[in-house]
């Protein structure tokens, strides 16, 4: 069954255009999504939305989130908020600013464990150190008594990662992890979130733009253009023959590292005039 | 070692700085007109009565002569006596000090609770009619100076509702049990509270208009900073945690929005020290100010002196302390 259902969510910047049209996606127990679209398709947005974390630009004109069988929509505004935190997480994009620079590792850590999930200091430390032994972090001991600005990016996405998988959430989403990583640091983090994703079952949104990523990681595929999902399929069909003649432009279109001289593919003018359409007019 | 060196550095110019300060002052008051010894003689004195008492303070030598009498005696820990007062200037300046830093620092805590509640509230209701409000009285609190601030208050709370005192720094007829200057604090020690309130009823006017301007720009650049935090990676990351944006506000941004805010408070709180001279004079604040503006009425050199060096020294004292508090606050200047 679906832990995450969304089910034709809209949005829109306030007195402004549409953000998200129409969206439907679910992403099972233990299941891993893949959100991919071009700069702003409003992939992103679609995490957001879920962790209650929109701009306050940013409004939802209809639609449901239902996490677990409750519609986040409906709830208040307080409710939800402990509801998303008690069972969602979020890794996000940039480790260089998504640690709090005056306070240490370790309370950044252990902090929401004891705070809102009610666990002793105690506990919340032990899990904290088990965590980082869990994503390669040598002496962890120390780590946790280090702050942010002594510690490398990749090391940081690492401790935001324990940090996520801290309080076996149900789903985590994963905003584009690697991008602000350096190449040779990627890989290792992407097989890092994989490894943890399986050994603790959790479900998985996973929003990039890199096609590579979703074959290694994920199972399933909504691919955005425009707000609009123009495609949801299994990532083993996507690969082997896209439904949407934009995905299968998409998927021309990466690089191909077994064939360098190929050059790059852009997706033609015609295929983004007719998803352009189907988009305005759906 | 680099702490150490810093410190070297800093004593050293503070050193020079105080220099300055002396030099200037000595030769302003002996160069501006007015004269002590006219101040002290009946009209009709002889022109001997007043070489004679001339002689006496030592105004007949030229100044730099004085200038190096008076700064031997200084590096010795004798400021001269005071030509009004007859005492030793020390004495006379330190007696009056707590009383003014009693005032100021009351004021300050003042400023920083008033502004930070504003900024807080400010934050937390941002984008609504209260932040407006807030705005709104921030600005009427900044483009008045505080000695108007002063006869507002005294004329609202003193005159129209009297509930506070206006005048003085204690109700003259209570027996003080005090051995130090150090009322309020004392009374505190003593857990004398009935003295603590007469003595903060006194204080709590000048204090508050003192502080209103400094709570203003607490007020005004702790938002502007925390409002900046509230977009980062790492609030949003605790907002999916389940926090509330109070608690959001308070442990998450508040840390590292406050520290722009901790330096101008050290340079305000600099003026607000210069701003009680007024103040002083306005609510009869038995303190330094008033005793300064006193001193200046008089010519009294060597008071005005040890008044003006006394300032310098809880200047340059506030600016190193912020200094510190600053590496101490924030993690990435202590290592490095």
């Amino acid at each position: 069954m679906s832990f995450l259902s969304v089910r034709n969510l809209s949005a829109r910047v306030k007195g402004g255009g549409p953000l998200l049209r129409d969206v439907s996606l679910d992403v099972a127990v233990g299941e891993v999504r893949g959100l991919v679209g071009e700069s702003g398709a409003g992939k992103s947005m679609i995490g957001k939305a879920v962790l209650g974390i929109l701009p306050k630009a940013v409004e939802i004109t209809s639609g449901q989130i239902m996490l677990d069988g409750v519609d986040l929509l409906a709830l208040p505004p307080a409710q939800r908020r402990i509801k998303v935190g008690a069972t969602c997480a979020l890794i996000p994009q940039d480790p260089l600013t998504a640690l709090n620079p005056s306070r240490r590792i370790g309370v950044q850590i252990t902090d929401r464990l004891v705070d809102i999930l009610g666990w002793t200091r105690q506990r919340a430390e032990e899990r904290a150190l088990a965590l980082l032994g869990e994503v390669q972090i040598t002496e962890p001991t120390r780590v946790l008594r280090q702050y942010p600005h002594e510690l490398s990016g990749g090391m940081r996405q690492r401790i935001l990662i324990a940090s996520a998988f801290a309080a076996e959430p149900k789903l985590i989403v994963a905003d584009e992890p690697t991008t602000a990583l350096d190449v040779t640091v990627q890989k290792q983090i992407l097989k890092l979130i994989a490894a943890l994703q399986v050994r603790h079952g959790t479900a998985l949104l996973f929003v990039t733009h890199d096609l590579g990523v979703v074959s290694k990681v994920c199972q399933k595929l909504s691919v955005l253009y425009a707000g609009k999902v123009v495609e949801d399929s299994a990532v083993a069909d996507f690969f082997r023959a896209p439904k949407h003649p934009y995905s299968a432009a998409l998927l021309a279109a990466t690089p191909k590292y077994t064939d360098p001289l190929a050059g790059l593919q852009p997706v033609p003018e015609a295929v983004i005039a007719a998803v352009r359409a189907e988009v305005a007019h759906g | 070692m680099a702490l150490l060196q810093t410190l070297i550095l800093r004593v050293i110019t503070t050193a020079v700085t105080l220099l300055g300060v002396a030099v200037i002052v000595f030769f302003v008051i002996r160069v501006v007109p007015g004269n002590p010894i006219a101040m002290m003689l009946p009209p009709g004195a002889t022109a001997e009565d007043i070489a004679n008492l001339t002689a006496i303070y030592g105004l007949d030598k030229s100044i730099p002569q004085q200038f190096f009498i008076w700064g031997t005696g200084v590096l010795g820990g004798d400021f001269g006596t005071s030509i009004t007062l007859k005492q030793p200037v020390l004495e006379l300046v330190l007696g009056r000090l707590p009383a003014t830093l009693e005032l100021s620092v009351l004021a300050l805590v003042m400023a920083i609770v008033i502004g930070g509640a504003a900024a807080l509230t400010g934050t937390r209701l941002r984008e609504t009619r209260v932040e407006g409000g807030i705005d709104v009285a921030q600005g009427m609190a900044l483009s008045v100076p505080d000695f108007l601030w002063g006869l507002v208050l005294i004329l609202v709370f003193g005159v129209l509702v009297p509930v506070f005192q206006i005048s003085g720094r204690v109700t003259p007829s209570l027996q003080l049990p005090f051995v130090s200057d150090f009322y309020l604090v004392e009374s505190l020690l003593r857990l004398r509270f009935d003295l603590s309130l007469d003595l903060l009823s006194h204080m709590l006017l000048p204090a508050l208009a003192l502080a209103i301007p400094l709570a203003a720009i607490i007020g005004q650049l702790l938002k502007q900073s925390l409002k900046e935090t509230m977009h980062l990676d790492y609030v949003t990351l605790a907002r999916t945690q389940g926090y509330s944006e109070a608690k959001v506000i308070w442990s998450q941004a508040l840390p590292n929005a406050i520290l722009p805010t901790l330096t101008l408070v050290g340079v305000q709180f600099t003026f607000l020290i210069g701003g009680t001279v007024i103040i002083e004079r306005l609510f009869s604040y038995e303190g330094l100010g008033n005793m300064a503006i006193d001193a200046v009425i008089n010519r009294d050199l060597p008071l005005i002196q040890g008044i003006v060096i006394l300032f310098a020294v809880i200047f340059t004292g506030v600016n190193l302390l912020v200094d510190l508090t600053y590496a101490a606050l924030n993690p990435r200047l202590r290592h490095g």
